[in-house]
């Protein structure tokens, strides 16, 4: 039964206490009901998702620079000339941008695959009951509930190379470099911006793997037990194999965040990242805001947001597969 | 069902990345109400003011006084709201492209030419400028960083740059402060020592502005320029290269504290400077007050200008600094136009001009000023000579700000990879610039 047959029904219950309509009217109010009631969601989405891309969209199509911030209906129309700009590959602008890209696709494949497994090791220890296990439960999650620029500043902090708590640990405890790195220069500067968004997204990986966990009925690790599975089989099959709806959304999502990630490279680098962390968000960001160049960034966001919904509809489809081949 | 309320969760949030853009093509401005005829008494002004002090509440704590002051005179009330450097820009956009912003603002002098063409400021009519005294008042060559007309905005507080020297390092190694290039290095070089974690000079090496000041700077001391005639970049000539190799071989001959090639902000630089671990600091006057926050007095550091190589090559010119500065302007929509007026001829009357510049250890904008608020006047003289003589406004009619972002992120990348050692090449230099003049946009 879907779902817009429970609320009619359910609409049509709470209309029998009152006095009875005519007969047609009160037939038309059902099958307008399920209608009306999301109305003001579909309209509140229209304002808030829908009407800003499609923005997004006709900006790309103008020349739209500080001339014409003011009066952006007298932009002049640019047809496909910012895509051009964009995808041709040899050009500097467009090289830029496949670089950009490439760098993003590492970062988010990186950050995901990192916040998931610490996410599910997390989770998969807090299953077991112990003492302290409250505690440990809430100080995974301080990292999520901080806001963001509270911690990537401490963060940046910590990476300085004089006074950095990172290079002091390293260097003179542990002695594991001879002399301060780099946290924030050149490919190092990679490495670190991963690390800070790996501290940042893993907590969200642990929530959802931590709920899903516990919806695992206990007579399956049972039944899997009795079958004589070790504790290995049964994470993986068990454990792992009933999660995987849940992980299928989980990674869709940390994905689809960390390919749009803003706040961490800006907070630790500013406008001007280094080439290792030039992010897509970054860069779309300079090209409109900086440089003022706002209808090659729209166009840069719409090749994004191309490519976003090609991985969503692969994701959908490999989903769909799943489910019915029952992995 | 609930695959494919995934598959519209999962669009919608790929949509999301789109409206990254969207914010930019909402609403444009309702249109602008000329000015009340009727009494400015009870009217608020709301004024975004740049950051100029210590911090952002040095900045509260000095202009809530002279504000009050202009309530008093006028009736008219005054919000003020301190805008830091990093969010000034995106703010000022904002406000532009919706229409709602303040009624009186300031901003980097550098800005005044692109802020003044997206058409949000105010336009000044002859007759409004004769209203604050017109514009014979002001230093002709801080003038013209707002262009030569029609002006949307006039100089309010004016900045050099000087090379800072720490009078005790100096002595202690029997060092003059230096009057060329050579001498500056060579003084560097005898300051620096590295086991001591003591350097010649501290620098801003990861701030976009700075790495773009300085490339202008040295680019004109080498005959180079970032523009042409026509205001078309001219970013990659062999000049402009000996420019940047000038600025970067600080850093690459190990003059210079490998980490200041993370600095975004001052902050580290000063305390550098102050805790006698570097001996130079180039920097504009208003860190005068940066400097006395640490405790470090004006008696115990001079300042020189910033030296050019001798002899200077062809076309080159010995040049210490551009004209840095700020503006004040009128935003176009506001409905208190008389008020804004009012507050912009405060804001630039000689007295106020005096108290300002001497609570925030700024250089005037108007001729003729006296500079005795300075308490060391050797250094007041020697910024009005840099001012003066060896210091010219950014070419107007270039998008300064584009050139500013393009070049100034590319003098990061580059100072980064001089930080970590890599041998920096003619070529490499031409690629860098190559790539930031690929970036600005069409005229």
């Amino acid at each position: 039964m879907s779902r817009i047959d429970v609320l009619s029904r359910s609409a049509g219950k709470l209309t029998d206490g009152l006095p009875p309509l005519p007969r047609h009217r009160a037939a038309r109010l059902r099958r307008m009901t399920p209608y009306l009631l999301v109305l003001p969601a579909v309209l509140l989405e229209l304002l808030v998702h829908i009407l800003p891309s499609v923005a997004g969209v006709v900006t790309s199509l103008f020349t739209l620079n500080q001339y014409y911030l003011r009066e952006v209906f007298d932009a002049p129309f640019a047809g496909a000339k910012n895509y051009s700009i964009a995808l041709n590959f040899s050009s500097s602008a467009g090289s830029a941008l496949v670089h950009s890209f490439l760098v993003t696709i590492l970062y988010a494949v990186v950050v995901v695959a990192f916040s998931w497994f610490l996410g599910f090791s997390g989770a998969l220890i807090l299953q077991q009951a112990f003492r302290g296990r409250g505690v440990l439960r809430t100080i995974f999650l301080v990292p999520y509930a901080m806001p963001v620029y509270v911690g990537v500043i401490v963060w940046d902090f910590m990476l300085q190379r004089d006074n950095g708590l990172i290079n002091h640990v390293l260097v003179n405890d542990v002695h594991l470099l001879g002399k301060p790195a780099f946290w924030l220069l050149g490919n190092d500067a990679f490495i670190s911006t991963a690390i800070v968004a790996i501290w940042r997204m893993w907590p969200f990986a642990f929530l959802m793997t931590m709920a899903g966990m516990q919806s695992i009925p206990d007579e399956v690790y049972e039944a899997a037990a009795i079958d004589g599975a070790g504790p290995w089989r049964r994470t993986y099959y068990v454990t792992l194999g009933l999660l995987r709806p849940v992980t299928a959304v989980l990674l869709l999502m940390m994905f689809l965040w960390t390919f749009n990630d803003f706040n961490t490279p800006f907070v630790l680098f500013g406008t001007a990242p280094p080439p290792s962390v030039d992010l897509i968000s970054m860069h779309i960001y300079t090209n409109s805001f900086v440089n003022f160049n706002f209808g090659l960034g729209a166009a840069m966001s719409v090749l994004m947001l191309a490519f976003l919904m090609i991985v969503t509809g692969l994701w959908f489809l490999w989903d769909r597969r799943g489910q019915r081949h029952g992995w | 069902m609930k695959l494919s309320k995934l598959a519209i969760a999962g669009a919608v949030a790929a949509l999301a990345g789109a409206s990254l853009i969207g914010c930019s093509t909402s609403s444009s401005g309702t249109g602008a109400g000329a000015g009340s005829a009727s009494s400015d008494a009870g009217v608020t002004l709301t004024y975004w003011a740049t950051n100029q002090g210590a911090s952002l509440q040095a900045d509260q704590t000095i202009l809530t006084p002279e504000l009050s002051k202009f309530t008093k005179e006028t009736g008219i009330k005054v919000n003020l709201q301190v805008i830091p450097w990093t969010t000034d820009s995106t703010k000022i956009l904002a406000a532009t492209v919706s229409g709602k912003g303040p009624d009186v603002l300031n901003f980097g002098n550098t800005n005044a030419w692109t802020f003044g063409k997206t058409g949000a400021l105010l336009q000044w009519s002859d007759a409004q400028l004769g209203e604050v005294g017109g514009t014979s008042r002001f230093i002709p060559t801080v003038l013209s960083a707002a262009g030569s007309g029609p002006y949307t905005s006039l100089p309010l507080y004016s900045q050099a740059y000087g090379l800072f020297y720490n009078k005790a390092m100096f002595s202690q190694a029997g060092l003059t402060p230096p009057t060329t290039w050579q001498e500056l290095v060579s003084d560097a070089k005898k300051l620096t020592n590295p086991a001591k974690q003591t350097y010649g000079l501290a620098l801003q090496g990861a701030s976009v502005s700075e790495g773009m000041h300085f490339e202008y700077i040295f680019a004109r001391q080498n005959g180079g320029s970032p523009f042409n005639a026509q205001n078309q970049p001219t970013f990659t000539t062999a000049a402009n290269v000996d420019g940047i190799k000038q600025y970067l071989d600080l850093m690459s001959s190990g003059l210079v504290n490998p980490s200041d090639a993370q600095q975004q902000n001052g902050t580290q630089q000063t305390s550098e400077f102050a805790h006698n671990k570097a001996g130079m600091i180039m920097v504009q006057n208003g860190t005068i007050n940066s400097l006395a926050a640490l405790g470090m007095t004006s008696s115990q550091y001079g300042v020189v200008p910033i030296p050019a190589p001798s002899p200077l090559a062809s076309g080159g010119k010995d040049l210490a600094s551009f004209v840095a500065g700020t503006n004040i302007a009128i935003f176009k929509n506001t409905p208190h136009l008389d008020a804004a007026i009012k507050f912009v001829k405060f804001m630039t009357s000689t007295q106020e001009q005096q108290i300002l510049d001497q609570k925030y250890q700024l250089l005037p904008v108007l001729s003729g000023a006296a500079l005795n608020f300075f308490s060391d006047q050797a250094m007041a003289k020697t910024f009005t000579d840099i001012l003066n003589s060896k210091a010219e406004a950014l070419p107007v009619g270039s998008n300064i700000t584009a050139y500013q972002q393009s070049v100034g992120a590319q003098m990061v990348t580059l100072m980064g990879k001089a930080a970590t050692g890599t041998k920096l090449s003619d070529s490499d230099i031409q690629a860098a610039l190559q790539a930031a003049q690929a970036q600005m946009p069409a005229q």
